[in-house]
């Protein structure tokens, strides 16, 4: 399993728009990933609970991939989040 | 005439026909279905010609409101694939065996009513997005058609809600704008009316059924619209409205377009400012700094001596609202002509020539101090040059320089954050300081030409003397020949040389300075696009077509 943590820089959090690409590259990988953040967790495939995360701007997230290609995904999911929020 | 009250979406005139737009009452059977395989399939069909109708949705908003709107689009395709939604739908018909309609507005009530009951009022206007794709896949189930809801002819459509869709998928044509019962200023609707430019006003709750064909004017000004105007406020609102148009076409043209001359030499073109309620000019206009920020607005309106904390505070708002961007700030260019009775100004017979700006500074250091500390304090938040009025000699530039350098030194022993590499100009505005532009341009970083005062001082003439009128030349032969002269002395010594009196805006001068080689033109907001369009249209390797 791979784990790190990140704290959003964007004043808009991850809103609509990240979140949907954000999906998308999730979705490219087998791993299954899960976003937690305040003790409540999501399925990084759901593009509405992701979004209903309310994540904003400052606060850590915890994201956790479990899976054959955890690896890649992990790297592709950490460059995804600094490059877009 | 009726009035109806509501949010304004942007400040903009509709004038036209009310359109009632109600969408055809079809209403969902929850009966149950026996073959739920069959309607899994209707629903999965419907689902993929929803996600191919919003990518042509994508593409026409794309081209009439622009990528950043467009986008939406984009997210209502994803949502469309979402496998929460999709699986509760299909949990729906085959566990409960209904049909695909039932499914489809289930699923989406239950989802956007968990986005309405968030706390962010961004998520809760997502709710709205999940309505708007559970109806397109609704539409297409139900093969409804909602294309002939618009009419024939341009009207203002009036309606309980509009969702995105249907505000792009609209005829732009035949739509001059709307008025909702619903609605909120966050949801994409809105965002999109601003952006496509289409004047509306939702939360109107005075909506009547029998407006159905009325003339009527929004007006985005006052959040109203006006049901059967009268006359007279027809015309004028309809004359606010040309006027509208003509910004919003020169707008469109220019805006985001460099200063550059057709052989390409750029220059900048900032806004002149007296306060915060002017900052919001300085962006609409696409102004790429200010060129002047007058700051006795701190002095005029208050009753004592403004203290260095709400100075402070005051210059700290203006700066980083607009940061990045240069703020060149003029320090304080009181006089006795200006009334401000706690300073004790004495009265004088020549207020002109006599004891302000840069003099009472000179005289008065504590009050000038007071200035200048809170200026070099607000400066850590954007991006701040200082300059100084009523400059006529070497020996003033130093003494300002000197007291700015001793509140540097004092600030900075007490720790407190100040700006990097803040510039430190000189106001060329009497014919002194043009014919000593040499000895000034040699210890400052730059020159800001004041024409109102050089030009009044130049010609000995008081232009709020009527009388004086037919001896008044605007563009007198002795004052561009000044700033000529301004501009040379500034350029051999390496210094950039601006205008930041009324001359700036003058476009039948923006030709006669860029040949003289100016760097930078100040002027009220509303001039900025009409001059860069002249800029715009000049070639300097060509000769001047002037004599």
């Amino acid at each position: 399993m791979k784990e790190f943590q990140y704290t959003v820089k964007d004043a808009c959090g991850i809103h609509a728009r990240p979140a949907g690409l954000l999906v998308k590259t999730v979705k490219g990988f087998a791993s299954t990933a899960t976003l937690e953040k305040d003790g409540k967790s999501c399925d990084m495939r759901k593009l509405m609970a992701l979004m209903g995360m309310g994540v904003k701007q400052g606060e850590t997230i915890t994201i956790k991939v479990e899976g054959d290609d955890e690896a890649a995904a992990a790297e592709a999911i950490q460059k995804f989040l600094s490059e877009n929020v | 005439m009726q009035v109806g009250t509501g949010k304004s979406i942007l400040n903009g005139i509709a004038v036209g026909k009310l359109k009632i737009y109600k969408k055809k009452d079809t209403t969902i059977s929850p009966a149950e279905v026996a073959d739920t395989a069959a309607e899994v399939q209707r629903f999965e069909a419907a689902q993929q010609k929803a996600i191919e109708q919003q990518t042509a949705l994508y593409e026409k908003a794309l081209a009439e409101a622009g990528e950043d709107i467009a986008e939406v689009f984009n997210i209502h395709a994803m949502m469309l694939e979402d496998d929460d939604f999709v699986d509760a739908i299909k949990e729906i018909i085959t566990g409960q065996h209904r049909c695909a309609e039932y499914a489809v507005k289930t699923a989406g009530d239950n989802q956007a009513a968990v986005f309405a009951a968030m706390d962010d009022p961004y998520l809760q206007a997502r709710s709205a997005d999940v309505i708007d794709i559970a109806q397109a896949i609704l539409d297409i189930l139900q093969g409804v058609d909602n294309a002939s809801l618009q009419g024939t002819e341009p009207s203002i459509l009036v309606a309980e809600d509009l969702a995105p869709s249907e505000t792009v998928r609209m005829d732009k044509s035949l739509l001059l704008g709307f008025i909702t019962r619903e609605g909120s200023s966050n949801s994409h609707t809105a965002i999109l009316a601003r952006s496509m430019n289409i004047p509306a006003l939702i939360q109107c709750k005075d909506i009547q059924d029998d407006w159905d064909g009325k003339m009527a004017v929004i007006d985005g000004y006052n959040a109203c619209v006006y049901v059967d105007p009268t006359p007279d406020l027809l015309k004028s609102l309809k004359k606010r409205q040309q006027e509208d148009q003509k910004k919003q076409a020169l707008l469109q043209e220019l805006k985001g377009k460099p200063n550059t001359t057709l052989d390409g030499k750029t220059i900048n073109v900032f806004a002149n400012i007296g306060g915060m309620g002017d900052v919001g000019a300085v962006q609409q206009n696409d102004a790429g700094g200010v060129g002047l920020f007058r700051t006795e607005f701190v002095y005029l309106n208050c009753k004592d001596y403004p203290t260095e904390d709400y100075q402070f505070e005051a210059y700290k708002q203006v700066l980083e609202s607009l940061a990045p961007r240069k703020v060149v700030v003029r320090t304080c260019d009181i006089g006795a002509d200006k009334t401000v009775d706690y300073m004790k100004l004495d009265h004088e017979k020549n207020p002109a020539l006599g004891y302000r700006a840069i003099r009472i500074c000179l005289t008065r250091k504590d009050f000038f101090k007071t200035q200048l500390r809170a200026l070099l304090r607000a400066s850590a938040y954007g991006n701040m040059s200082i300059m100084f009025p009523m400059i006529t000699s070497l020996r003033e530039l130093q003494d300002a320089k000197a007291v700015l350098e001793e509140c540097r030194a004092e600030l900075a022993a007490e720790g407190v954050k100040m700006g990097k590499n803040i510039e430190v100009g000189t106001m060329i505005e009497t014919p002194a300081a043009v014919l000593v532009a040499d000895e000034l341009a040699a210890e400052c970083d730059f020159f800001s030409i004041g024409t109102n005062d050089l030009t009044q001082y130049t010609c000995a003439l008081d232009r709020q003397n009527a009388k004086l009128e037919p001896f008044f030349n605007p563009h007198h032969p002795a004052v561009l020949r000044a700033i000529k002269m301004t501009i040379e002395a500034g350029h051999r010594h390496g210094i950039w040389v601006g205008i930041c009196g009324e001359l700036g805006a003058d476009t039948a001068l923006t030709e006669t300075f860029l040949r003289m080689g100016v760097d930078e033109l100040s002027m009220n907001a509303k001039s900025i696009l009409p001059v860069r369009k002249i800029i715009r249209s000049v070639d300097l390797s060509k000769p001047s077509e002037k004599a």
